[in-house]
């Protein structure tokens, strides 16, 4: 009767050799990249994707092979990946990242990074205060893996020499980056610890602030006021920055899993998520420089004022970069954007 | 079939297919695509493959640092002690960020379960996206971490000891969290606004219906091959791609008392005989059905009387 050939087997024929080129084109791409392919397969891919679709829909509505049905989808779903999935060159990536990406998602955490600012400074303010009137509360707040020569019971000279070595030449680089690492791990988890409605995060940047205050009380009240001040700005600038950012960013995330506003949570989220993390991405890069400039800069520039004017300089420069306005008009922000 | 939804890019839950593990994606051309969800075990496998590529990379790295660093001065030594610190950081927080960014968008341990990560509204998947989904793994993995070991190592005594353990249930809300929806996201992907999706890896097999060797040998009446439907032709193509002797000899026999074969006799009694049998009759049905489908029936299973 029909074993000849059934239409949907002969549908199959005549299309599979299609199919089978869009395979290879796929197969080239998902395993090398993009630009590994020919002129030809480039201009050839849309069009098969195409008609691989269509296909699909044929074959659906024809063809009661689940084989060939099953192949069509998952070459169909393949393809879009390839054909909506990510294309964009690494390099322009990068460069939209620091034109527009980063410093868009910190404009957009405004709110966020005031809040976190205040609740460090505060922290900072608790810590001074409590430690100026009881030293004894300086060790509650420093753990004493960070205290080493720095307690109330070192002589104002120990604490002088703390301020322009932290050790000897040789140990800088190992010094920098195990900062780096501590410092950018720390901004990592405040970002996570959003999720929890931010509680965690507010309590890790309060944290951080009560930590900075005491460790100023004690050198105030050895009368290093001053001298402690531009070793912690010189770096602190940037450092302390970065962590704000990163409280921010994990506010942000915990007030929009409690209050998502008018789009769905789901979204909500997705889109904060997206902003935030930009601005992790970004915060990471501060800490590296941070911990660069804390490693080496600190232990070479040891004149006060040069470390204030430095401190102030970058401080107002991460200002410029993030906050001046700025004309975005030559990138498509739909086309790249966090927020799209 | 169904009718695409207008919006551009949207994945609708609603799907005429009862597995509750497909999600439908429309592309931008209104065809709609069914992804399959990644089951839990795949996950976990994927993350523990991870897991251990990265620790054994660490100790691999380790062991051949302190070789290579015995001859060495001071500096030397203090510079590699510096890389190894940021490669760890980097390995810890970028692993994962490096290979989904790639154009599979799976890391070893999704590859080798054949799953990768997808972005929920379809269209692209962003960097930011990725590093979103895996800096949640601070809270996610690592916190649990922490506090399973530290109740593990004892710090558990009096008031801490109970701090601990809250802390240790409350961490465990979000290792957990993939259990508790029905799309198993994470965390991280909830953030992110990824899923992890079957990786599709299609394979295309020889069409049955392709012209059997054994033309005109079974000639099936009208009455025949009027017998199934849609549903049984699906079951008999996957019984036909398995070739299980057992089943094949079951379901032969059973079509046969079915239609009525008249010559049981004829047709000899091995397994290469069978499914010459069963191939020529899924063609015949095939093609009826397929007919009556160009007509607009679309014959359920054999029950559906038309």
């Amino acid at each position: 009767m029909s074993e000849i050939s059934l239409k949907s087997h002969k549908f199959r024929l005549d299309r599979e050799e299609s199919w089978k080129q869009l395979e290879q084109i796929l197969k080239r791409l998902e395993n090398r990249s993009i630009r590994s392919l020919t002129d030809e397969q480039m201009i050839a891919l849309p069009a098969l994707y195409r008609a691989t679709l269509s296909s699909l829909n044929v074959a659906r509505a024809t063809s009661l092979d689940q084989d060939v049905i099953a192949y069509l989808e998952s070459l169909s779903t393949r393809a879009y990946f390839a054909v909506y999935g990510n294309q964009k060159r690494m390099t322009a990536r990068i460069k939209y990242f620091f034109q527009i990406g980063w410093p868009q998602a910190v404009q957009n955490m405004s709110r966020e990074t005031i809040a976190s600012a205040l609740v460090l400074f505060l922290g900072a303010l608790l810590a001074y205060v409590m430690v100026s009137n009881n030293m004894d509360w300086y060790f509650s707040f420093i753990p004493e893996g960070l205290m080493d020569s720095r307690s109330p019971a070192s002589t104002t000279a120990e604490l002088r020499e703390t301020l322009y070595h932290d050790g000897d030449t040789n140990g800088l680089t190992e010094f920098a980056s195990s900062l780096f690492s501590h410092t950018a791990q720390i901004a990592i988890f405040a970002f996570a610890l959003g999720f929890a409605f931010a509680i965690p995060s507010v309590a890790l940047i309060l944290y951080n602030g009560c930590m900075l205050g005491a460790f100023v009380a004690l050198f105030v009240d050895k009368g290093l006021g001053f001298e402690v001040g531009g070793w912690l700005i010189i770096h602190g600038a940037t450092e302390i920055f970065a962590i704000i950012l990163a409280g921010a960013a994990g506010m942000k995330i915990g007030w929009t899993v409690a209050f998502p506003g008018k789009i769905s949570r789901m979204e909500a989220l997705s889109k904060a998520g997206a902003e935030a993390a930009s601005a992790l991405g970004g915060v990471v890069i501060m800490l590296f420089l941070a911990g660069l400039i804390e490693g080496f800069g600190r232990q070479l520039i040891t004149n006060d004022f040069i470390r204030y004017a430095f401190g102030f300089t970058s401080l107002g420069m991460w200002l410029a970069y993030f906050y001046l306005p700025r004309n975005n008009d030559e990138w498509d922000i739909e086309d790249h954007g966090a927020s799209s | 079939m169904k009718q695409p939804k207008p919006s551009r890019n949207s994945f609708s839950k609603s799907t005429y297919n009862p597995d509750k593990n497909v999600r439908t994606l429309v592309t931008p051309e209104g065809i709609d695509l069914r992804l399959r969800i990644a089951d839990g075990g795949a996950r976990v496998g994927g993350f523990i493959i991870d897991l251990v590529i990265m620790i054994v990379t660490l100790i691999a790295i380790n062991f051949f640092l302190s070789y290579a660093t015995i001859g060495m001065k001071d500096t030397g030594k203090e510079i590699v002690v510096a890389v190894w610190l940021l490669f760890a950081f980097f390995l810890r927080n970028f692993y994962f960020m490096f290979f989904e960014m790639r154009p599979k968008a799976a890391t070893p341990g999704k590859m080798l379960m054949k799953i990768r990560v997808a972005n929920r509204r379809g269209g692209h998947l962003k960097a930011n996206a990725i590093f979103a989904r895996n800096a949640m793994r601070e809270l996610e993995f690592f916190l649990p971490l922490v506090f399973l070991l530290s109740v593990m190592f004892g710090l558990n005594q009096g008031v801490n000891g109970w701090l601990t353990w809250i802390g240790l249930i409350w961490s465990f809300i979000f290792l957990l969290f993939p259990l508790f929806n029905k799309d198993r996201l994470r965390a991280g992907d909830l953030i992110a606004g990824t899923w992890v999706v079957k990786s599709p890896k299609p394979i295309l097999s020889k069409d049955l219906a392709a012209a059997p060797k054994t033309k005109g040998r079974y000639i099936f009446s009208q009455q025949q091959v009027d017998a199934y439907g849609v549903k049984e032709l699906h079951v008999l193509e996957n019984v036909l791609r398995k070739r299980d002797p057992k089943t094949v000899e079951e379901v032969t026999a059973r079509i046969m008392t079915k239609i009525e074969w008249p010559d049981t006799d004829k047709t000899d009694n091995s397994h290469a005989a069978r499914c010459e049998f069963l191939n020529a009759y899924y063609a015949a049905l095939r093609g009826k059905l397929e007919t009556k489908l160009l007509f607009g029936v679309r014959r359920t299973d054999k029950f559906d009387k038309r």
